[in-house]
């Protein structure tokens, strides 16, 4: 569309397709230990939220075979077991990538520790929940509300960690699992790690939930790249080109 | 005092073929195996024989019951009769002034050298009220009876971690043995413990005058060291996906897994499967019924006992956490729904906003 013949919205016009031409700038946000860890992240999580639960509910299938002929829930317990040392070992290189990486994946973007974060976890609820203040200046990283509940999910990730392992460990001899014993006691033995590592699991179903249907709302609303910055690792930034 | 097992048990009229046999079963017992016989008969020549105090708190007296059903019989036989059971409110003839008496002699005249054996919770509300021998509480006894122990052993799950009467609201505040003596205690916990586990851990500590290797929750690892799932033999049938889904199915008839009807094997440590009960006759789950965890602190709050998961607390005794985990996801599912369609009726008027700014900028 030719630039000359900008439409501008006015009260009670419908808007039109298209604004005054504004310049972004291209931001290289998430790299590539980034998105990687995001996606192996998903699918281990996703992986360890299926066969957690199937463990839980076993569901009912091949009751023709003879107990010999056939392993599937050891295949799912397989399965859980392997996605969650997958998981272990990409968050632990996702905490060192956060003091290696660039200022968006710091481990300081996590906490809202600056007046500005402060004001803009004001800004995103009056975005997100009220949805007034649809648009501003939101970070070009992780908005200071999505990094401090990101926050809280590490927290979740260590203690279904905590949980895992020390369930992990009555069948295992080697070291790593033996390592959160301790646990066990403080809930009161085994049935209790066992009913808080299940609970948990709603807290990863309820995340993913909110968690994708954010990222598409808040690509919608800011308008430069949220879902495929993860992908590809470019989001953009608008230029301001007056005053300031 | 001061006579070994072996003289003491000359003098009842046993025979030396019979206290060899009653070395063998004990050394088996306490997992010693072949090789140990000979170093069991070797202590039980020699050592002098402990003198042992059996205190009764609150139970129901299932692990006494229990201890004199062990599968050699001669052991049992022979450790009544032979070991110094001074004093036992089920067993000894002595009553009264007469049984105080014997206790406190015992715990005198044996100072450091006597094994406790607690069967029992402690009541430590009000003043300790609810269990008392003689005028005195419970705790007090206690106190008194372990100072000088040279071992505690805590029978069963109700002085191992407080069973029935801890379970919630635990009105008495019963309390374990170990969390009321400073020194190590040995526990040996079920509802009731297995007859061959009490004599093992008996055995072990009459043979090596030593406390046997404890996991961290003070239970010899000999026994309570696996988990009746990992022993169990139905394991196969759990790793094939083969469940008994109703107690009259029939996956049921063929002896399928019982974890959907709520086994306990999964969390629960104990011998059961290995050592089974009344002399290896069978044990819980061979018989068809899921395991309860009888041995795990706290289990009659775990249940209930055909439910995989204990139910949530605060929402009833049908939902478990799935039930809780479904209605929260459900209810962010709705609310996300809800929020989009939100989006979408102000979608005209957000474009409208960002093309004012557009505007302002350009
Ligand atoms: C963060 C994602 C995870 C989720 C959502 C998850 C979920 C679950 C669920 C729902 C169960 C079934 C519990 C039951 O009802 O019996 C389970 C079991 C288990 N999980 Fe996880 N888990 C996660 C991570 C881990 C990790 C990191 C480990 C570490 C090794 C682990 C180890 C185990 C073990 C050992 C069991 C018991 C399996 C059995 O019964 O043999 N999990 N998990
Ligand atoms: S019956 Fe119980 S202990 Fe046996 S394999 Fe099944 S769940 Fe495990
Ligand atoms: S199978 Fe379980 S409930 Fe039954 S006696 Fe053994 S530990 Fe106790």
């Amino acid at each position: 569309m030719p630039m000359s013949t900008p439409v501008v919205a006015t009260g009670n016009a419908t808007p039109v397709p298209n604004g005054q031409p504004v310049e972004y700038r291209r931001i290289y946000v998430w790299e590539m230990p980034v998105r990687v860890y995001h996606w192996i992240n998903a699918v281990a999580l996703v992986a360890l939220c299926v066969t957690g639960y199937m463990i839980g509910a076993p569901i009912r299938m091949f009751y023709a075979a003879e107990a010999y002929q056939q392993y599937w829930f050891g295949w799912v317990r397989f399965i859980h077991f392997t996605a969650a040392f997958i998981y272990v070992f990409n968050f632990l290189a996702r905490l060192y990538w956060g003091f290696v990486g660039n200022k968006y994946s710091s481990w300081a973007a996590f906490f809202p520790l600056k007046r500005s974060q402060r004001q803009e976890i004001v800004d995103v609820i009056k975005a997100d929940v009220f949805e007034v203040k649809m648009h501003g200046p939101i970070s070009t990283g992780h908005n200071a509300l999505a990094g401090f509940i990101y926050f809280g999910t590490f927290l979740a990730f260590v203690f279904q960690t905590i949980t895992g392992f020390a369930l992990y460990s009555s069948m295992s001899n080697s070291w790593l699992p033996r390592m959160f014993n301790w646990i066990v006691p403080l809930l009161g033995g085994d049935f209790g790690v066992r009913f808080w590592h299940h609970l948990f699991l709603w807290f990863f179903v309820t995340f993913i939930i909110v968690h994708i249907y954010l990222a598409f709302y808040h690509d919608y609303i800011e308008g430069r790249g949220t879902v495929s910055s993860i992908i590809g690792g470019w989001k953009f930034d608008r230029v301001e080109k007056r005053g300031k | 005092m001061g006579q070994s097992i072996w003289s003491s048990m000359q003098q009842k009229g046993y025979s030396r073929r019979e206290f060899m046999q009653f070395c063998a079963a004990a050394a088996t017992v306490a997992g010693f195996g072949q090789a140990g016989v000979a170093q069991v008969a070797s202590a039980f020549e020699k050592k002098e024989k402990p003198a042992v105090i059996w205190m009764h708190f609150q139970e129901c007296t299932c692990c006494s019951e229990s201890f004199i059903r062990a599968s050699h019989p001669i052991v049992v036989d022979a450790l009544l009769d032979v070991l110094d059971l001074n004093y036992t409110e089920t067993l000894m003839a002595a009553s009264g002034f007469q049984a105080e008496k014997s206790l406190t002699d015992t715990i005198t005249k044996n100072k450091g050298k006597y094994i406790v054996l607690v069967e029992g919770a402690v009541p430590t509300a009000d003043g300790g009220v609810y269990c008392m021998i003689g005028g005195k509480t419970a705790e007090s006894i206690l106190q008194t009876v372990a100072k000088d122990a040279a071992a505690v052993v805590a029978w069963g799950s109700c002085a191992s971690n407080g069973c029935v009467q801890a379970a919630k609201p635990n009105p008495t505040g019963a309390t374990p043995i170990y969390k009321l003596v400073d020194k190590p205690v040995i526990n040996v916990p079920g509802c009731p413990p297995i007859a061959d586990v009490m004599m093992g851990v008996v055995t072990h500590l009459l043979v090596l005058g030593q406390v046997p290797a404890l996991d961290s929750q003070g239970r010899p690892k000999e026994f309570y060291g696996r988990r009746v799932h990992d022993t169990c033999y139905r394991r196969p049938n759990y790793d094939a996906g083969l469940f008994v889904e109703s107690w009259d199915d029939e996956n049921a008839r063929k002896g399928y897994c019982l974890y959907k009807m709520g086994c306990k094997g999964p969390v629960t440590y104990n011998a059961c499967s290995v050592v089974k009960w009344n002399e290896g006759t069978s044990y819980p789950i061979q018989s068809g019924h899921g395991c309860i965890g009888c041995s795990e602190a706290g289990f009659w709050d775990n249940g209930p006992f055909y439910q995989h998961l204990a139910s949530f607390p605060g929402f009833g005794i049908e939902s478990t956490a799935d039930t809780v985990g479904t209605v929260v996801g459900v209810a962010t599912l709705a609310g996300v729904a809800a929020h989009a369609v939100v989006t979408n009726i102000r979608k005209r008027g957000v474009i409208a906003e960002v093309h004012a700014e557009d505007q302002k900028e350009s």
